[in-house]
């Protein structure tokens, strides 16, 4: 069911760049994804060909762009399983888009006595935007906390959610790769009474994501991780609950009418889109979905499990006890994200050996400091997988390791 | 491109492995706590300071081999010394590490006529310029325990 990857990496520019007589070794797509031939065509083509605002002129241009826009806006629907297209808001990534959620409905619905429910394995992006609107409202925060290998410890899930308004969580690590139960998780949560609110960051740009199954309630995500361009990120939510919202920003585009006395919201989706959006942006995330789609996300789901496996395998046996890889040990239950930790090696320096043979890794707290701190680290290097990256990559990221074992070895 | 060899000098790697200094000073010890937000380096700077001068110095915190080797250099060259000595050397360092001059307010002559010592083995760490706040770390966190009250 899988396909050839060494193929697909033909696909990326990028990876065919040699340097120092070496090719290079892209495993840093958890943060973000290195872009196909076919998202920089569509872009290139339509700045070369149809470049127009959106939504304000009859001109041609005008309408093809607004028809790019919005096709672009259709397709992630389509992606995700949305139930409606205008429940799709473009918003500037997936930070912006968990912003948008704590501000419009948190700051609607959220007051002291009232409870939101996080996990210890959250990125800052669904951290801090609850802990700001906290220090205004008085509400709580509640945190799922993480099992000995890198799971959520949901024994007293339901304790955590009684009384609780939301839940927000993610559906995939990007320190650990632990993929989380999301359909048990939100029908606690809703059984509970609570909205369910899915990061779906790390998930989206590696597997099928069906919102529907997930019956969630909000769900955010980023273009850059998925292949598309950076600059335009996915907020999906029930058409209900963004309807019942404020807006989020004010400005162009996101009303209906203006007066001296106030303001008359537009329809959705354009009530979340205030200003000029991301045009460009958005005829190439369309373009990531297309690709992603040719390829396939169960082939894409199959590859990341095989290439996990391998890689895991490899480490270990070479290196045994001398390596940890945080998180789950089976590679059915996690993503292609491997959080490394080198005995006597900081992740920094092992990040800094793995560069002289052109491998990227990310050495640092990702964005997940009380994770790190729960995990007893200051930092990890982390070496993440994603389509293009075939067996080679892990290989050469396996025998590289041994010079900083050679360097730094006590 | 600059070699591995640039970076980790026997030096460095020598007070990675045995750093000098480390601990902790009970109060009323000044003490001050670094970090770099980009890597979560970690760095506490302990000083016993009696008059003008640093009778004892300790480190504590975890971080690369820079970071540590850096603040370890640091800590073997301060202690026993006059703080004005000491710090006209933090602005020394910081010039070797090419980043004295963006510093506008640091008014005042950097003295070159200052030994160095082991602490130009950290030279190579320029051509590295992401490393560069590792080596600088300990010394901007000595900085603010020079400028932190008594606890
Ligand atoms: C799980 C998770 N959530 C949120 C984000 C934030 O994404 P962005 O920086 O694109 O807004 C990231 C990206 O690092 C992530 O991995």
């Amino acid at each position: 069911m899988t396909f050839d990857s060494s193929v697909v990496r033909r696909d990326f520019p990028v990876l065919q760049r040699v340097i120092n007589g070496k090719p290079l070794v892209y495993l840093d797509s958890a943060n973000t994804s290195q872009k196909p031939d076919s998202v920089i065509t569509a872009i290139d083509h339509f700045l070369r060909n149809s470049y127009g605002p959106i939504n304000r002129s009859a001109y041609l241009l005008a309408s093809e762009a607004t028809d790019a826009y919005e096709g672009a806006r259709a397709k992630v629907r389509k992606f995700i399983n949305a139930p409606q297209v205008h429940e799709i808001v473009f918003t500037k990534n997936a930070t912006e888009a968990l912003n948008l959620i704590a501000r419009s409905w948190g700051a609607a619905n959220l007051g002291s006595g009232d409870a939101v429910v996080l996990t210890h394995m959250e990125h800052h992006a669904n951290i801090v935007p609850w802990q700001m609107l906290a220090a205004e409202k008085g509400f709580e925060i509640r945190w799922i906390p993480l099992t000995p290998d890198g799971q959520l410890d949901l024994s007293d899930l339901n304790t955590l959610l009684d009384g609780a308004k939301a839940i927000s969580f993610t559906a995939m690590s990007n320190v650990l790769g632990t993929i989380t139960p999301v359909e048990q998780i939100v029908s606690a949560a809703h059984r509970a009474g609570a909205i369910a609110i899915v990061d779906a960051c790390q998930s989206v740009p590696h597997m099928p994501t069906d919102v529907q199954a997930w019956d969630a309630d909000f769900v955010a995500f980023s273009s850059h991780k998925m292949c598309g361009p950076s600059g335009i990120g996915v907020l999906w939510g029930r058409e209900s609950l963004l309807d019942a919202m404020p807006p989020f920003l004010g400005g162009g585009n996101m009303i209906a009418d203006v007066k001296l006395e106030g303001f008359k919201c537009a329809e959705l989706p354009a009530k979340f889109e205030a200003g000029t959006p991301p045009i460009v942006e958005a005829v190439g995330l369309g373009a990531a979905v297309d690709y992603l789609t040719s390829l396939g996300m169960e082939s894409v789901r199959a590859h990341e499990v095989e290439i996990t496996a391998y890689a895991m395998r490899s480490l270990k046996d070479r290196y045994g006890e001398r390596i940890t890889i945080h998180g789950p040990t089976s590679p059915a239950c996690r993503g292609a994200t491997l959080s490394i930790a080198l005995e006597g090696v900081h992740p920094h320096d092992v990040s800094q050996i793995l560069d002289q043979e052109n491998i990227c890794v990310r050495a640092g707290h990702h964005c997940a400091k009380p994770l790190m701190r729960i995990l007893g680290v200051t930092a990890t290097a982390r070496a993440s997988f994603y389509l293009y990256n075939t067996e080679s990559d892990a290989d050469i990221l396996t025998d590289t390791l041994v010079g900083a074992f050679d360097l730094f070895g006590m | 491109m600059p070699g591995l060899e640039d970076l980790y000098r026997e030096i460095i790697l020598d007070h990675y492995r045995t750093p000098r200094n480390r601990g902790e000073l009970p109060p009323p010890a000044r003490m001050a706590e670094g970090h770099n937000p980009l890597c979560g380096d970690e760095i506490h700077v302990y000083l016993d300071v009696q008059g003008d001068t640093i009778v004892d110095v300790k480190i504590s915190g975890q971080g690369c081999s820079i970071s540590q080797s850096s603040a370890s250099m640091m800590s073997a060259a301060v202690k026993g010394k006059d703080i004005n000595d000491v710090l006209a050397l933090v602005k020394r360092f910081k010039q070797m590490m090419s980043i004295e001059e963006e510093n506008a307010d640091t008014t005042g002559e950097i003295d070159t006529s200052i030994k160095l010592g082991d602490l130009e083995a950290l030279q190579g760490v320029v051509k590295f310029p992401v490393r560069i706040k590792c080596a600088t770390l300990a010394w901007n966190t000595l900085v603010q325990a020079l400028e932190s009250p008594e606890r």
